[in-house]
């Protein structure tokens, strides 16, 4: 019974972390590179949202939009001002800015908001207590839900975005072939600014939830980044249903591993994680460009 | 297979200039100068050089593996805690202190062996971020020992039975060997043929193994290195500080002072990052007060040289000037100045990096 429940409690976990591995997924899929900065810009996002709480005193799903906008348009700039130049200079030079980007973000934090501890739990209200008891030993959580849900919608939203629209297809084409897609009238620049938005913007989201499920601290983003990173190997890069399924095993291995030991939780992880990369080499749904 | 005579003339293929033997020559008297500093400076020199030392290794091996591998790991911090937390368990197995440093370095040599399975699989960012996973899963499991302190850390009491000038005089001997040593064998590795064909793996992996360059056991021979290197950095550290914690020994920080010394310097370059070490040991000294603003600082100028200077200041000046003080490569003279050429093009000599290892492998032969 405690493991069934570790699995149901994982699977809910897994959908923040499938979340968190979004927008890391889409960058790969649509540029072929890794963000390193992801985990830092997830916290950011956290971290604006708390700030607008705060100065306000309006409800953190409120807060939320005006966050998402910001994030965005980070993104936006960052594609322009630095990725884009990096991009230019070969395969190393991105994963090394965006590396200091990341040091950047977390130090910033840390100076401009100190080493405490945040959560948006208290002032998001009663959602983060509720839960249904299904058993005895058996509760589902609101917020659990509320993020697994949320986890889901963005991933179908981003299909349909992606397999439906204008907006998708130039996307997935310049994913394809760059200097392809420009001739036929594909604005790359434009597009690799969208993406990394987007995907900015979903770091952010997956942040905020962070913060409304458990709390976040400026030193909170490195491991974020290995825990999307972890997901989207284990469900295999560049597929956006393989980071779902990626993001339910890790959390399912975690909240296992702590079943063992509380302190073995990222360790299952870790573990798990290894043992893909051991026996596939690549993850469950491998694939090229930003499949669907 | 000879060189070719081109338009009747055999041109010359050297690799050492005057400039570059004089600078070799000198850089080896300069180490055994530096063997005296404890004897004859003060403690204060000492330990700083020592640090300095540590730093110039960290930045060595980070750039053997980008610079030369086109590798990018943010998780070398395992090896360093490897060395530093393998010293301490073998001294409370008794083993005396100093040779226990030496063992551990060896045994990270031997992890990174095992991990280089797993994770040289990988390319690119995801290589990077495994490393760190890696990294990780040695935290936690050096974190949840008890007898090696746990995440309160721990000292490596076995020291105290030194005196504190003997103490520092050893270290300092200890960590300038291993910074000469991990130098020199990265020197001779790179001019190796085994040297010619990482660069080609560097420059492109796909198109070296079409030409028949072990791409795997070249990629290999860097990783272990790399992770021996990084074992000596941990020893060392340890011997120099006395004190570690798991979360900042196997920290990531490490990796933020490595890719700063070496994109500073000049990534893929032998003299980059003992540049690069040499500007971090200074900012340390002057701005480390500044606890996070110094931090962003560095990652500041990391990103600045990365995005407009990303040859480093030694790349640079190589670039510019054609010089080369510790020769990797070949050059190749008296090709156009026969020709009635201007002198220039052939004494400068193309930028030192080593764009065309094959070229270099048919010189050689």
């Amino acid at each position: 019974m405690t493991v069934l429940n570790a699995v149901i409690q994982g699977i809910m976990l897994g959908g923040f972390y499938a979340l968190l591995a979004t927008g890391l997924s889409l960058i790969f899929g649509v540029m072929r590179i890794i963000n390193l900065a992801h985990g830092s810009l997830a916290v950011l996002g956290a971290f604006l949202a708390w700030w607008v709480v705060d100065k306000t005193g309006i409800s953190p799903f409120l807060a939320l939009i005006p966050a998402l906008v910001v994030m965005f348009g980070v993104g936006y700039a960052l594609q322009l001002g630095m990725l884009e130049r990096s991009l230019r200079s070969g395969p190393l030079i991105p994963l090394l800015t965006t590396f200091g980007l990341a040091v950047v973000v977390d130090n910033a934090l840390l100076g401009v908001f100190t080493p405490d501890v945040r959560s948006l739990g208290g002032p998001a209200g009663k959602v983060t207590i509720a839960s249904w008891a299904i058993t005895d030993q058996i509760a589902v959580s609101a917020i659990g839900m509320l993020i697994l849900g949320v986890a889901a919608a963005v991933l179908l939203g981003l299909h349909f975005f992606l397999a439906r629209t204008g907006m998708g297809r130039s996307m997935r084409a310049t994913a394809q072939d760059p200097d392809t897609a420009e001739l036929v009238g594909v604005d790359s620049r434009a597009v690799y600014a969208r993406a990394v938005g987007i995907a900015t913007a979903t770091a952010a989201l997956a942040g905020f939830f962070l913060a409304v499920r458990a709390v976040v601290e400026p030193s909170s983003g490195p491991t974020q980044l290995i825990f999307a990173f972890e997901a989207v190997v284990i469900g295999g890069f560049g597929s956006l249903w393989g980071t779902l399924v990626g993001g339910l095993i890790l959390g399912v291995a975690q909240t296992l591993g702590a079943l063992v030991d509380p302190h073995y939780a990222n360790l299952g992880g870790h573990l798990v994680f290894l043992a893909v990369l051991a026996f596939r080499g690549r993850g469950i749904f491998e694939a090229r460009g930003v499949s669907t | 297979m000879g060189t070719a005579p081109v338009g009747g003339v055999r041109p010359n293929v050297q690799r050492w200039t005057r400039l570059s033997r004089a600078f070799v020559g000198s850089v080896v008297g300069v180490a055994v100068l530096l063997a005296f500093v404890p004897v004859t400076l003060s403690a204060n020199v000492t330990q700083k050089l020592t640090a300095f030392f540590i730093l110039v290794m960290l930045a060595t091996m980070w750039n053997a593996l980008a610079g030369y591998g086109g590798l990018v790991s943010v998780g070398q911090q395992a090896y360093i805690g490897i060395g530093a937390y393998g010293t301490v368990w073998l001294a409370h197995q008794g083993v005396s202190p100093y040779p226990a440093m030496m063992l551990a370095t060896l045994f990270s040599g031997v992890v990174a062996v095992v991990f280089s399975f797993l994770l040289l699989r990988l390319r690119g960012g995801q290589f990077a971020i495994a490393t760190w996973v890696v990294a990780e899963v040695f935290r936690v499991v050096v974190s949840l020992d008890k007898g090696l302190g746990a995440g309160t850390g721990i000292s490596l009491i076995e020291l105290n039975r030194y005196d504190l000038a003997q103490r520092q005089a050893y270290t300092y001997w200890l960590t300038l060997f291993c910074a000469v040593a991990l130098m020199a064998a990265l020197f001779v590795l790179l001019r190796s043929r085994l040297g010619a064909s990482l660069q080609a793996i560097r420059d492109d992996e796909d198109a070296a193994a079409s030409v028949g360059v072990r791409v795997l056991w070249g990629k290999r021979v860097l990783y272990v290195f790399a992770g021996l290197g990084c074992g000596a950095v941990g020893a060392t550290m340890l011997a120099n500080t006395l004190f570690i914690q798991p979360n900042s020994v196997f920290g990531v920080n490490w990796m933020a002072f490595a890719i700063f010394m070496v994109l500073v310097g000049g990534l893929g370059t032998i003299e980059g990052p003992v540049i690069g070490a040499a500007a971090l040991f200074l900012i340390q000294d002057w701005f480390s007060d500044l606890g996070v603003w110094y931090l962003i600082g560095l990652g500041v100028v990391a990103i600045l040289f990365a995005l407009l200077l990303p040859r480093g200041v030694w790349g640079t000046i190589e670039g510019r000037f054609g010089i080369q003080l510790m020769p990797v490569g070949y050059r190749v003279r008296g090709l156009l100045k026969r020709e009635g050429r201007g002198a220039s093009a052939t004494e400068g000599g193309d930028p030192p990096r080593p764009a065309d290892a094959e070229d270099q492998q048919a010189a050689e032969k």
